[in-house]
């Protein structure tokens, strides 16, 4: 078990993030009723109000602090306690990112901020929801720097040796971030916040649109890779076999340095401002990044194969009806990725050139979004959940528990399932993304998506309500693995943090060597955007003025 | 570092589609001109209502075989008056705005565009079937978003 | 790096006919909409 500080700091950690989560679902819920027409939101409650918060509290919030959780813990379990500094600015980070949190959580509630997570100007929002979703970012931020000072000072004690594989998958998915945040900071410190005090009267609309996306799409490689972290260090541990390949697993994390950055254009392939080479230059990024993910699917179907074969199991696919199907914290994870496969799929799609007029804004981009982050990526997170809380809090995790973690998940996938593939289908037929309910006055195309079998308000509505029953088993789980389950006394009730062995004796070293990949995913982010981001600011129209239209 | 033999043939098998995918979609788009809409023309958001061809929002004929039709999209509406195009000629779709982002989504059709404040969002497309098309606004823009629509005739 | 150990490879067929059910995936979809756009 890990020291308490970090145990207590980590546990901080959950607490918000599923605060945040049972307050985002709860958003998500109300969203299918209102759209199926089923539902009217009292006068002072706006249907963009639930939306901003419902994207701001599960995409940014319950990620964020979920994934600083599992990193405090497994950096600590990894490379040991941290030292009182390391303690200190963790916490530190964390209440900076809870009052950035608030902040901003209270200006969407006062409805000062109905401009989604995405908060596109000229939308102008109170001037405090910016900052408090910069507060958010330094937060991290702190909390980052005290996690690679812990790596550091254990490179300086282990001098010429390469890191455990957690570790380094931790310390890549913050550098990651690190790059990726320069983007939101400077176009909320330098353009959204000097504008909305009314400092500056108007803002360059298409360079603030740049900088979010330079930042928004390796965002979402900030959810994704703590997810394939489980999937590489965790998983294999469950089967009872190592590491597939370390030094496979470290390229493909170096991989995403290099290539999730420069390709937030893909984001901005219809709209002007940007030229056609500069946007297909981004796109042939973006297939870049796709690689290691193919490499990280080869990997997974190894390991399984591996643990199977081991297990007695023969054939072509014999060793697939050996993985361990009775435990929750590997079939929630095998789901996971099983989502992640058309997911996957649709987000290469989403990303080619001009294929992107037949999906873009449409229902099937929120579709892709619940098949990516919010179930590959969030139930990896629930599978942690399930050990990481009473890991941490020295509870049991009963037998009764576990039951519940397969209904939490079958139901989850199940009420997935049916809304995103029904929004899939209806994005395709042209249905639109972000809207409350209507029916373009009653126009028959309109009328047309709605009236499928898979494409209609009904099924939506009832995936969601799964979805929503789902989350709320979660959140029973979680307070009862707090603060109600009985203590572990005897070792076979301890719950273990589930580490597989990683062998690292042929593994290069150049693979930890961060300045080369640093310096060529900033050669790469030069090339992508210097020129195009200078034009944006040389050949600026006249700028906006902001405008609330809520 | 070392690969297994099938890892091998999966990368290669991954790489070569990608590859594959990305000259579909770059020869397309490059050789027959079907590159998504965008354009790098600004305007001064305050003075739309002033600047050719917006100061005369609809449809226009060029020449014999193409259209263009200028639009201002607002919170919540086009100002679009009479869109009536002919089926199979080219029609060129200049949008801009007024106010915030918008777009300019023809249903069923290749015309998705973004509208954004001090830009000219330009897209040729041309219509096949006659009918009457749905156009909708597709990115968040106020209270008022999910009203936003009009219609095109296309004969 | 390339040491003799790793030249008997383990087996994995059922890896490779695994990642090639997510290929025909990946392609199946990419072609469907790749149709879809062609007609619009």
């Amino acid at each position: 078990m890990i020291a308490q500080p970090e145990r207590k700091i980590a546990l901080w950690h959950l607490g918000v993030a599923y605060t945040a989560f049972l307050i985002g679902t709860l958003m998500g819920v109300l969203q299918v009723f209102i759209r199926n027409d089923a539902l009217q939101l009292p006068a002072w409650l706006d249907y963009y109000q639930i939306l901003t918060a419902h994207g701001v509290l599960l995409a940014l919030i319950y990620t964020t602090f979920f994934i600083f959780a599992f990193f405090i813990t497994g950096m600590s379990k990894s490379l040991g306690s941290f030292g009182p500094k390391v303690r200190l600015f963790s916490w530190i980070g964390l209440w900076v990112t809870l009052l950035g949190t608030v902040m901003a959580t209270v200006m969407i509630v006062a409805g000062e901020a109905s401009v989604l997570y995405t908060f596109y100007a000229p939308l102008k929002a109170n001037g405090f929801y910016y900052v408090g979703l910069a507060l958010v970012i330094v937060g991290t931020w702190i909390s980052s720097f005290a996690l690679v000072g812990h790596y550091m000072v254990w490179r300086r004690n282990n001098k010429g040796q390469l890191s455990p594989l957690f570790a380094f998958m931790t310390v890549t998915t913050i550098v990651l971030w690190i790059i990726a945040c320069l983007g939101v900071v400077a176009t909320v410190l330098f353009q959204y916040i000097p504008w909305a005090f009314g400092w500056t009267d108007t803002i360059n609309v298409e360079l603030s649109r740049s900088l979010f996306w330079y930042f928004g799409h390796p965002l979402v490689y900030f959810w994704l890779l703590p997810a394939y972290i489980a999937w590489y260090t965790i998983v294999p541990k469950l089967l009872g076999v190592k590491v597939f390949s370390d030094s496979l697993a470290r390229l493909a994390f170096v991989l995403f340095i290099l290539f999730s950055i420069p390709v937030g254009f893909h984001h901005q392939l219809t709209e002007p401002g940007i030229s056609n080479f500069w946007k297909f230059l981004q796109v042939v990024l973006t297939f870049m990044v796709i690689v290691p993910s193919l490499m990280t699917a080869f990997s997974m179907f190894a390991t399984f194969e591996i643990s199977g074969r081991k297990k007695g199991g023969t054939g072509l696919f014999g060793w697939f009806k050996k993985l361990p199907w009775r435990d929750v914290r590997f079939t929630s994870i095998f789901i996971a990725m099983a989502f992640f496969i058309p997911g996957g799929a649709g987000g290469i799609i989403n990303a080619s050139f001009q294929l992107n007029e037949v999906v873009h804004n449409t229902l099937w981009i929120v579709g892709h979004f619940h098949i990516t982050v919010g179930t590959p990526v969030a139930m990896t997170f629930m599978g942690l959940t399930f050990w990481l809380i009473p890991y941490l809090t020295g509870r049991r995790f009963t037998k009764r528990m576990q039951r519940l973690g397969f209904v939490q998940i079958i139901t989850w996938s199940i009420g997935m399932l049916l809304m995103s593939t029904a929004q899939h289908v209806l994005g395709l037929m042209g249905a639109p993304r972000r809207t409350a309910y209507s029916g373009y006055n009653d126009h028959p195309s309109a009328m047309e998506w709605f009236d499928g079998i898979i494409s209609n308000h009904v099924t939506m509505a009832i995936g969601g309500t799964i979805l929503f029953l789902s989350a709320m088993i979660l959140m029973y789980i979680v307070i009862m693995t707090m603060f109600v389950s009985p203590k572990a006394e005897t070792p076979e009730q301890m719950v273990e943090f589930p580490l597989a062995e990683s062998d690292m004796s042929n593994t290069p070293k150049w693979l930890e060597n961060w300045w080369i990949w640093i310096g060529i995913a900033a050669a790469l982010i030069i090339i992508a955007y210097a020129i195009p981001l200078t034009h944006m600011i040389q050949h600026a129209p006249p700028g906006s003025k902001g405008f609330i239209t809520w | 570092m070392h690969f297994h033999k099938y890892e091998k043939i999966w990368l290669s098998f991954g790489i070569v589609s990608l590859i594959v995918f990305l000259s579909v979609v770059g020869v397309s788009a490059f050789s027959q001109n079907h590159t998504p809409s965008g354009g790098m023309d600004t305007i001064d958001p305050e003075k739309v209502n002033e600047t050719a061809p917006f100061d005369n929002p609809g449809v226009t004929q060029l020449d014999e075989d193409t259209y263009q039709v200028a639009i201002v999209a607002l919170a919540f509406g086009y100002n679009a008056p009479d869109l009536r195009v002919p089926a199979g000629k080219e029609i060129i779709f200049k949008v801009t705005s007024t106010d915030v982002v918008h777009s300019f989504t023809i249903d069923n059709t290749k015309v998705n565009m973004m509208v954004v404040p001090g830009r000219i969002t330009t897209k040729s497309y041309t219509f096949e079937e006659p009918g009457k098309y749905l156009i909708l606004c597709n990115e968040y823009c106020g209270t008022g978003h999910h009203m936003m629509s009009t219609e095109i005739e296309v004969y | 790096m390339d040491k003799k150990q790793s030249d008997h490879e383990v087996n994995l067929k059922g890896t490779l006919v695994s990642v090639f059910f997510v290929g025909i995936v990946i392609v199946a979809m990419w072609v469907a909409v790749y149709l879809m756009y062609v007609a619009r």
